[in-house]
């Protein structure tokens, strides 16, 4: 596993053109709503915060990172009937630091973005699972042999999502 | 100043953004428990998702029948002489059954008893999910162009699936009885122990509310009690597969959904309810025990003059479902089924009459004196019609 430390000077920045900006997010979040009903072990999944973490990282800005993560959670949320904002604040932190992440660090290696994965999966949840209880007065159980599962299925499953994502990057 | 905000350009975006958030989910908070309102950004989202979904969900269904109608056909021939079995047995305990539900109506009806009746149900296809864990919802094909509504109920010929929780034009999205917002008025079968049927954040059932001090046997069927006024009563929630105390004075009962809730490919939505009191004259049939208990006794009343004459009474073809008897009509009885123990002498006798459409008509003759009212036999094989899928009446 190779991290490395790095000026922003050093790490390569990506853009994306529109039609990727916004068919990606939106296909993620179909393919969520659409998969668990036909496999249902696909519920462990979140696409959608895979796709969160990959266009922070790639992109290195935390602004378009908390944006994206916004804009992504703010749909999911469309789909529950939990009130909007749930994912939508999960997701915001996540962009948030995994952008932040990408600007220190070089992660754009296997072992690096299965570890990323992992981590921000855990954050995810843990945000969640506040604002679900704080805010929201969902009945929600931390369950850690059910999280870190979750996370290393998603890790997995990111290795392999990032490889197909990574042809859709443009160097900015 | 300025150098301090563009020093802290990111953090103070971000603090913005989740302020907006966290402002916008408390005003929500504060509006679900006054009014709910479906949010715009729902319904776009949705309406976004939705033909996708549906499209995908044709294209499956239609590859799917493809291959299961015309290419995997093996094992089917097997299959078929099951199911001719199966429909076989499924019709001498219809007969039976149906004695025992025309008993329970004329009690009904003896009781003055009102009950909510399923009169129209329209048949949907799930389409999708809301992708989420702690959110156990899904999505259907009908909204409200096809008359679904908020909170009508939604069930499968299994059991309980759940409610409608917000309806769309062309979709609707359905609240799963698993889920932890969710709530049955729920009634024990036998014990007839009354709760509240609610989901789990881990997606599991369980029956609130009854009290540690009651016996409650696992495996018993949980059925909806009717409580709640969005289900009719009766109808199969679950079965019990765990009894233990409860942290409280209610005992922990976990359940066994009816309808497999993981696996939803279509459902009933049931769009109308009736109340109705029951009355004997929606009970169908009077056994023959009955009319002859009645007359044993005493001489016969005489019958009126227009009626049919003596020795004979040609039996109408059967009643449509639902249809009411008429009072100059022979009811069809299922006494030859029951067997009851008179003498064969006072027992009117069945024999089978062919008709040029081949459609074998029952006939009673009755060997002397004239019973206006003498039901007929129910043929053992009783007959079956085909219901279309939408406004079937239950």
């Amino acid at each position: 596993m190779q991290i490395s430390y790095t000026s922003q000077d050093q790490v390569e920045v990506y853009k994306f053109s529109v039609p990727v900006a916004v068919l990606v997010p939106l296909t993620a979040i179909f393919l969520q709503a659409f998969l668990p009903l036909r496999l249902h072990f696909f519920s462990i999944f979140d696409l959608p915060l895979l796709v969160v973490i990959f266009f922070a990282v790639a992109r290195r800005s935390q602004v378009a990172g908390l944006l994206t993560g916004a804009a992504i959670g703010v749909l999911q949320d469309a789909l529950t009937h939990h009130p909007i904002g749930v994912y939508g604040i999960a997701k915001t932190v996540v962009g948030y630091g995994a952008s932040s992440i990408g600007v220190k660090l070089d992660v754009e290696n296997l072992g690096a973005r299965v570890l990323v994965t992992l981590i921000f999966y855990v954050v995810h949840e843990f945000v969640y699972f506040l604002v679900a209880r704080g805010l929201v007065g969902l009945t929600l159980e931390w369950s850690w042999p059910h999280e870190l599962g979750s996370a290393v299925a998603n890790a997995i499953v990111a290795a392999i999502l990032f490889t197909l994502l990574d042809r859709l990057k443009l160097r900015a | 100043m300025e150098n301090l905000i563009s020093r802290y350009r990111n953090v103070s975006i971000l603090a913005a953004v989740l302020f907006v958030q966290v402002f916008g989910l408390a005003v929500q908070v504060k509006r679900s428990t006054e009014q709910q309102s479906t949010r715009l950004i729902r319904v776009w989202t949705v309406n976004a998702v939705a033909p996708l979904e549906k499209g995908l969900t044709w294209l499956q269904s239609g590859v799917s029948d493809v291959w299961h109608s015309y290419v995997y056909l093996r094992g089917v021939r097997q299959e078929n002489r099951d199911l001719k079995y199966e429909i076989e047995r499924l019709r001498l305990e219809q007969v039976r059954l149906s004695d025992d539900a025309e008993q329970a109506r004329r009690l009904q009806a003896l009781l003055g008893f009102k009950q909510k009746f399923i009169s129209k149900t329209l048949a949907a296809q799930v389409i999708g999910s809301s992708g989420s864990e702690q959110s156990r919802s899904v999505f259907i094909d009908k909204g409200t162009r096809q008359g679904v509504e908020k909170a009508m109920p939604v069930i499968t010929a299994d059991g309980v699936v759940g409610r409608v929780l917000n309806a769309y034009s062309t979709t609707a999205q359905v609240l799963l009885m698993n889920d932890q917002t969710s709530g049955v008025g729920a009634l024990l079968e036998k014990s007839r122990l009354q709760g509240i049927v609610r989901g789990t954040p881990l997606g599991e059932v369980v029956l609130e509310k009854v009290m540690s001090d009651e016996q409650v046997a696992a495996g018993e069927t949980v059925l909806t009690s009717g409580g709640d006024r969005i289900f009719p009563k009766g109808l199969p929630i679950g079965t019990i597969t765990r009894v233990s105390p409860g942290p409280g004075l209610f005992l922990n009962i976990r359940l066994h959904p009816a309808a497999n809730l993981s696996k939803l490919e279509e459902v009933l939505v049931i769009t109308k309810q009736e109340e109705q009191a029951a009355s004997v004259a929606d009970s169908g049939p009077t056994r023959a025990v009955d009319v002859l208990a009645q007359r044993l006794p005493s001489v016969p009343d005489k019958p009126p003059p227009d009626d049919k004459k003596q020795g004979t009474a040609t039996v109408p073809p059967p009643l449509s479902p639902g249809a009411k008897q008429q009072p100059n009509q022979v009811p069809p009885n299922n006494a030859e089924a029951k067997g009851t123990n008179l003498p064969p002498e006072t027992l009117p006798s069945t024999q089978s009459q062919g008709t040029p459409g081949g459609v074998t008509k029952p006939v009673t003759k009755v060997s002397s004196g004239t019973v206006p009212s003498i039901p007929h036999p129910k043929p053992a094989v009783a007959p079956t019609s085909v219901a279309p899928a939408e406004d079937k009446p239950q």
